[in-house]
């Protein structure tokens, strides 16, 4: 990791940039051009989301700023240091947690398992890493319930729940959550909202990649719209939420 | 029935002991194969290669300190680092490819380390004397002890690592990557380590059950390449990356062999487990001991 040439007090400039700062990326899937320069900023503690139709590239974004994807131009910024080409198990431990959209729970680890291999960093004390443990089943009462049962075995809803708890065990800065009401009964939709207002509550960044305008709008400060790999809008939720002009333009609903 | 009495009850029961002894050192050898296989897709057809070098390894150190039980522990760790190298200088570049180039790149090495272990140490078999001597008596036979304890030290081995697997960090580590390398690493779980660790463990197996098995046969070149062959076997007839289907998977398949023996000679019993695998391929390919997968 090297530091950006402005940074000459690191420390100031974490402070004061944005947590998370997506400079021009372009991205490639075998020879399809994916994203054509996404840019993009979140702050600390902020939620953002990114909406945009099927196939515009807003789960690749997610996963270039999780490293699982190299963008071939433009940076990545985290905490001011570009971190681009950093492996992705070091951006986990740096703070960068990633819930991907088929939430990818590990099938025959128990639910305590999975859990734990968020938990087992250096530096994370035993005692924490219960109080880790205890805080999650807290918050999520079913997981508790099935803390023995493989990952594999609970529901779509249940998953869903696992697979944030388990991103949550990364004590993270931000938190990259892949379309996380995806297939869920509506019932489930709420509480996914309720986690994210947890999760802004304890001060977690997240970048919000969803298909569901109302909860976006709902949980977002701000939203970005992407259109083929490219950022095309942006603008506060507060607006959106009045003004329904723009939903229409860019995702045609 | 006329065929079953035919053979002696003691027979029956010394092939039983057999087949159990060189199903505990299958196990041993599979073991390292098939979670080198669940975890990073590689067929190592080096496997047997360093079964042999933690024998010569064992050779030169009971020579030196005239202990088999350092012998033991020298071969384990040194096949352990010469695997961890050959994985970081050999294998990890290939990772991902084509699995032909990996299958093209063990097999080469194999061969450049059985040509090794010819032109250093030549053809002859060396001894690796057995630690004790003694046998116990069932009804009017002599059994070697040493035989049990191989058993025994390589249940143990199996054993200890199935509970590594279970409950230690880097168990989890080692079965979190076997399942989903990508959601392993967005966990910050350090992967190429894992990797490079797990291919270490693996060799380090083989080259433990190289060693135990050495006063048995004798150490020379190509000690691995029979048990490789059988290794092979046992992996797919126990389900391709499953360590307990491979130890049930090894039992079987020796207690077979053992029992065939009592008709056939032992080269020919060795078609027994052929016929497993074929079977196995053929009717449930994803292994004997595994759960039906849905």
């Amino acid at each position: 990791m090297t530091h950006v040439a402005e940074a000459s007090h690191p420390e100031t400039a974490a402070k004061h940039g944005p947590l998370l700062k997506v400079e021009a990326i372009h991205s490639y899937y075998g020879k399809s051009h994916i994203l054509h320069g996404v840019s993009l900023e979140v702050g600390r503690g902020e939620v953002v989301g990114l909406l945009g139709r099927n196939g515009v590239g807003k789960s690749t974004t997610l996963k270039a700023i999780a490293g699982l994807v190299h963008p071939s131009r433009g940076r990545v910024l985290f905490e001011g240091e570009t971190v681009n080409g950093v492996p992705p198990h070091r951006l986990a431990r740096a703070g960068i947690s990633y819930v991907p959209e088929d939430r990818r729970i590990f099938p025959l680890l128990t639910v305590t398992e999975n859990l734990r291999t968020g938990l087992d960093r250096r530096g994370v004390t035993a005692s924490r890493k219960k109080e880790l443990l205890e805080k999650a089943y807290g918050y999520f009462p079913v997981l508790s319930e099935r803390r023995n049962q493989a990952g594999g075995t609970l529901s779509g809803g249940e998953q869903q729940m696992l697979a944030i708890a388990r991103a949550m065990m990364l004590e993270p800065k931000i938190i990259l959550l892949d379309e996380p009401t995806e297939g869920l009964m509506p019932r489930m939709v709420s509480q996914i909202r309720q986690i994210i207002d947890v999760l802004y509550r304890e001060s977690v960044a997240v970048l919000l990649v969803e298909q569901n305008v109302p909860l976006t709008l709902a949980a977002s400060r701000r939203v970005y719209f992407l259109e083929k790999g490219e950022v095309r809008h942006h603008a506060m939720a507060s607006e959106l939420r009045a003004d329904d002009d723009v939903i229409h333009r860019y995702l045609g609903v | 029935m006329e065929l079953l009495h035919a053979i002696p009850f003691d027979q029956i029961l010394i092939q039983t002991l057999n087949g159990l002894v060189s199903g505990m050192i299958l196990a041993l050898v599979a073991s390292g194969l098939t979670l080198i296989f669940g975890i990073m897709d590689v067929v190592n057809f080096a496997h047997g290669e360093f079964l042999m070098l933690g024998a010569y390894i064992a050779v030169f150190t009971v020579l030196a300190t005239h202990s088999f039980w350092l012998a033991l522990i020298v071969a384990s760790l040194g096949t352990g680092v010469i695997g961890a190298l050959v994985y970081l200088t050999t294998l990890r570049p290939l990772l991902g490819r084509d699995p032909l180039t990996t299958i093209l790149a063990t097999f080469g090495l194999s061969l450049v380390l059985q040509n090794y272990a010819l032109w250093q140490f030549g053809p002859v078999a060396r001894k690796i004397p057995e630690p004790f001597g003694g046998s116990i008596t069932l009804f009017y036979l002599d059994y070697p002890l040493y035989r049990l304890l191989i058993a025994a030290l390589s249940a143990a081995i199996i054993g200890g690592f199935w509970l590594f697997l279970k409950f230690g960090t880097w168990g989890i580590w080692i079965r979190a990557t076997t399942q989903d390398r990508v959601m392993a690493q967005a966990m910050g779980i350090p992967v190429p380590w894992v990797l490079a660790g797990v291919f270490a463990v693996g060799s380090a197996m083989a080259g433990a059950s190289g060693v135990l098995f050495g006063p048995l046969v004798g150490v020379d070149h190509a000690m691995g390449f029979d048990w490789i062959l059988r290794a092979f076997i046992v992996v797919v007839v126990g389900g391709m990356g499953s360590l307990g289907g491979s130890v049930l998977a090894a039992i079987f398949i020796s207690l077979l062999e053992a029992y065939a023996s009592l008709w056939v000679s032992p080269a020919q019993a060795g078609i027994a487990s052929f016929i497993v695998l074929i079977l196995t391929l053929l009717f449930r390919p994803t292994g004997l001991f595994v759960a039906t997968p849905k």
